[in-house]
Order: structure tokens, then C-alpha cells, then sequence
């Protein structure tokens, strides 16, 4: 029996307030909220700092703001992603820099800086093993950096062939293919042959891509599907063969498998898939939307449903919205009105979450 | 400084008479929250002074009342200018100055799109995208020289 059959709502846990501007994206640790270990994320915002959340696992059940790391970028901080291990952190931001920041007991060192793009750097992403970083920004390219010892990067290629400035980037879960996705309204993929990085397959306007800026991306759990979001006001799920993915070269083309309209208002800033099948997406009308997949209509192919709406879950857009690692799914949401708000996606007929 | 203008020779027009906001209907209650409406958005954006004359926008009918969307209910806000030749390249600084204008002045519920008039750009298009793209705004107004340019334009000696 699916959970969600009987229905399900967003239990607001905590408005977790702090940054003194809008705030772009946050990242969970995925090495948190395991075996003991309380759930951590950073947030990084307009002013220009990363803020690093602890939740505390007493009978309050609060959230603490454990770390600011401040005066390393001067200007906005626009993505945050801790590698694979939980150790490090990346913080892509417009002064044209990322930095790598290492948890030393507690406190943030900036360990390493990487500069190569002309101005803003808008994403940052790991690979599944943590030895391969990508950064993209408005120079319109995608470099790749390699993790060497003692904390230095090196940066093994730049990928041009976005025609316009590069909104995000997200390694695949499991394989080296790396995916971009552009102000140019196109998703690239990119793969490694023997050293030499190259764009295997653009999923444009011509097979079924969006007709406008694709802001963000997320695979499901087992890596064969992957969703994207854009400001021409859809979702698009998209899908490969996991079989030919992960023999020989790692790479299998990807086709359009549906496209989910008439829900969002609004440029769709964000959308996370869920390791348990549930798609959030988040948008510039200050709504949050879950889609799952619809059983029922395996006859005309897989199609996917709205689950849930919630309507003004901030009071101002919403840039970013993420799913906990752990046993326990928790849903943060940020937004230009500068709060992060903590959310559990309850069933309504069993009273438990997901 | 600009060493050719753009638009070299401009037709400038009269001002529109500025009225005064109608009283509230209702005198009983005068901390009732009154709806924003057309002429109130327009009386934010009248007299933001042109990139490169000494003209308000309103002067050059860049921008006009009727080219003014409001729905209070909604908090949604649409400005459609039209930049006096079809190549203006500052298109883009006008553009930004209307959304800093309108971000400074509406409360923050609203949502506001900036465009073109259809037509009146030859990169139509691409214009709108860029000053309806947040980020890339933004990104420009942590431009220094960017936002001198906006903040000139907004400076209140052209009222």
C-alpha cells in the first residue's frame, strides 16, 4: 500500500531565521542523520555568508545555527554542496571564486580557493566518489576540477558549449557523467572518453526540452531518471537505460518521457527527487508542489500526479527546496523573504511521515 | 560619458498633470489598508530620469499610466515601456531601473514583470528575458557601475 493514499500535509517544523538577505540554496550533509549522528545543512545567501544548521536531537527538537562562514567571498553566495564524505564544503559564489571549507573540529577552515571563471560561478556539485568537483557561471562554461592531495585542485577541463550562462550543474548519482543545465534552455550531458571530456547529448526544444531558462535538476534514486525545472513553468522527466548506463562507457542516451504542466504559476527555481519517489519542486509563486508516480496510468505509459500544493509556504519566492539524507524526511525550503523553513510531508491516514 | 548617443535627438512630451489620490470612500476607518492601484505604480516610475537625457521616462513616454498592470488581490505588477528607438541598447539599465524603482516602493508580496512593448525592440525577446531573470539581476546590482548608473537615474532632482 502506498503511504500517501490517503492523503498527506506539510507540518511546518521550524522558520529558522538568520540571513539578513534572500537566500539562494542549501545543501544537506549526507553524512548526517544516521546511526546518532544529528542532521546538519548550510544555507548561503545575498549577504554573502554560509551558515551551517545543527539540528538538536533533545525533547525541544530544535535548530542551531553552528558555524557563519563570513568574510571569504564578497559577493553573493549562490550554491553550496558538501562532498560525498560530509567533510568538505563547496561555496560557488558571484565574486567569480569557490571555496572549499573543511570542518576541523567544529570550526570551518577555508582550505582552498579555485578561481578560473570570469565572474559569477552559480553551481557547484561533487561526483559520487568525491574526487571530481563541477562549477559553472555566466562565463557560459563548465569546468571540471580533480581533487590531488593536501586539499588542491586541479583543473583537468572547460567545457564550452552552452551558448548562454550556465544555471546549474549535478553530477549522476552513481556514474562520472556530469549534466548541466542553461539560461540557453538546453540540458547537456557531459562524459569523460579516455580523458577527454565532451558533450555526448543536448536535450533541447527539438526532442520535447523546455522553451525556456532549465534552472535546476534531480535523479531519482536508482540514477535512470532524472527531472528538470524551468522558468517555462514545467517539469520534464526524462529517462535512460540503467542497464547500458553502467556497462561499458557509462553512458546511455536519455529521452523525454513526460512533461508536467498547468501546476506552477511561476519560474520553477528548484526541484529535489526524494530516495523514496517524491518529487518536490519549489517556484517564484511561493508554492512548494509534490508529484509522485501515478500507478493508474501505466496504459498510456508512466505519468506522474500532483500529490500535494502548498500555497504561500514562503512569503516570497522560493529558490531552493531539498530533502534530507537519513531515516527521517525532512523537507528545508529557502526563499528571498531570507528564512529556511524545516518541513515533514505527513500521511494524513497513518500520521507518519515518509 | 557617452560619446554618441543613442537616440540623439528625442521627442520630449508634457508632463501628465499630476492628480491628487483620491480620499477613501470610507472615513470610518482611516488606517484601512487601501489597495495599490495604477496611478500609484505609475507615480513610483513617472519621473526615473532617462540613461542618457535630462528627461523623466514619463517625458519621452517611455513609459505611460496605461502601460501600468496592477492586480492588488494578486500583489502582481506588469510595466511595459518603450524605449524610444528600436536598437536602444539601454533598454536593459531602463529595464533595471523600473525594477529597482518598484522593488524599493511596492511591498515585498509583490510580483513584478518588466517588459518591452511588443514591437518597439528589435531584440525583444532576449530583453525581456534578461530583466525578468533574478539572478542575472542580482548579479548586476552588485556591479558598482551598474548601480551607479540605476541609482543616477533615480537620484529625485528630476521630479
Amino acid at each position: 500500500m502506498e503511504l500517501y493514499e490517503g492523503g498527506c500535509d506539510l507540518k511546518l517544523l521550524e522558520t529558522l531565521e538568520g540571513h539578513s538577505d534572500r537566500v539562494w540554496s542549501l545543501a544537506w550533509n549526507p553524512a548526517t542523520g544516521a546511526s546518532g549522528t544529528p542532521l546538519v545543512f548550510a544555507s548561503c545567501s545575498g549577504d554573502k555568508t554560509v551558515r551551517i544548521w545543527e539540528h538538536t536531537p533533545s525533547p525541544s527538537a530544535t535548530w542551531t545555527c553552528k558555524a557563519i562562514l563570513e568574510d571569504t567571498h564578497t559577493r553573493t553566495v549562490r550554491s553550496c554542496a558538501w562532498s560525498p564524505s560530509g567533510k568538505l564544503l563547496a561555496t560557488a559564489s558571484f565574486d567569480a571564486t569557490t571555496a572549499i571549507w573543511e570542518n576541523v573540529g567544529g570550526d570551518y577552515e577555508c582550505v582552498s580557493t579555485l578561481e578560473g571563471h570570469e565572474n559569477e560561478v552559480k553551481s557547484v556539485s561533487w561526483n559520487a566518489s568525491g574526487t571530481l568537483l563541477a562549477t559553472c557561471g555566466r562565463d557560459k562554461s563548465v569546468w571540471i576540477w580533480e581533487m590531488q592531495p593536501g586539499n588542491e585542485f586541479e583543473c583537468v577541463s572547460v567545457l564550452q558549449g552552452h551558448t548562454q550562462d550556465v544555471k546549474m550543474v549535478q553530477w549522476h548519482p552513481s556514474t562520472d557523467v556530469l549534466f548541466s543545465c542553461s539560461y540557453d534552455n538546453t540540458i547537456k550531458v557531459w562524459a569523460d572518453d579516455d580523458d577527454d571530456w565532451q558533450c555526448v547529448q543536448t536535450l533541447g526544444e527539438p526532442n520535447n526540452g523546455h522553451s525556456s531558462t532549465v534552472w535546476a535538476l534531480t535523479f531519482n534514486a536508482s540514477g535512470d531518471k532524472m527531472v528538470t525545472c524551468s522558468d517555462d513553468l514545467t517539469l520534464k522527466i526524462w529517462e535512460t537505460d540503467n542497464v547500458q548506463m553502467h556497462s561499458g562507457d557509462g553512458y546511455a542516451p536519455w529521452r523525454h518521457l513526460c512533461t508536467l504542466t498547468g501546476y506552477h504559476d511561476r519560474t520553477i527555481f528548484s526541484v529535489h527527487w526524494s530516495s523514496g519517489g517524491i518529487i518536490a519542486s519549489g517556484a517564484a509563486d511561493d508554492a512548494i508542489r509534490f508529484f509522485v508516480g501515478n500507478k493508474d496510468g501505466l496504459a498510456d505509459g508512466p505519468s506522474y500526479k500532483l500529490l500535494l500544493k502548498k500555497e504561500k509556504a514562503h512569503d516570497m519566492d522560493i529558490n531552493s527546496v531539498q530533502w534530507s539524507p537519513g531515516e527521517k524526511r525532512l523537507l528545508a525550503s529557502v526563499s528571498d523573504d531570507g528564512v529556511i523553513k524545516i518541513w515533514e510531508l505527513v500521511s494524513l491516514s497513518t500520521g507518519n511521515g515518509y | 560619458m557617452v560619446s554618441e548617443l543613442i537616440n540623439a535627438n528625442p521627442i520630449v512630451y508634457e508632463k501628465k498633470e499630476r492628480r491628487a489620490r483620491s480620499a477613501p470612500s470610507d472615513y470610518s476607518d482611516e488606517y484601512a489598508a487601501e489597495p495599490i492601484d495604477q496611478q500609484e505604480v505609475f507615480d513610483h516610475v513617472r519621473d526615473i530620469k532617462d540613461p542618457e537625457h535630462p528627461y523623466s521616462l514619463e517625458e519621452l513616454k517611455v513609459i505611460t499610466e496605461d502601460a501600468i498592470e496592477v492586480d492588488d488581490v494578486q500583489s502582481y505588477v506588469r510595466v511595459t515601456f518603450t524605449p524610444t528607438v528600436e536598437h536602444c541598447s539601454m533598454a536593459t539599465i531602463i529595464g533595471l531601473c523600473l525594477r529597482v524603482k518598484l522593488l524599493r516602493s511596492l511591498p515585498s508580496r509583490y510580483k513584478v514583470d518588466i517588459r518591452v512593448a511588443p514591437g518597439s525592440h528589435a531584440s525583444e525577446a532576449s530583453v525581456n528575458k534578461q530583466l525578468n531573470d533574478k539572478e542575472r539581476v542580482a548579479a548586476a546590482l552588485e556591479n558598482p557601475n551598474l548601480v551607479d548608473m540605476v541609482d543616477e537615474c533615480l537620484a529625485p532632482s528630476y521630479g
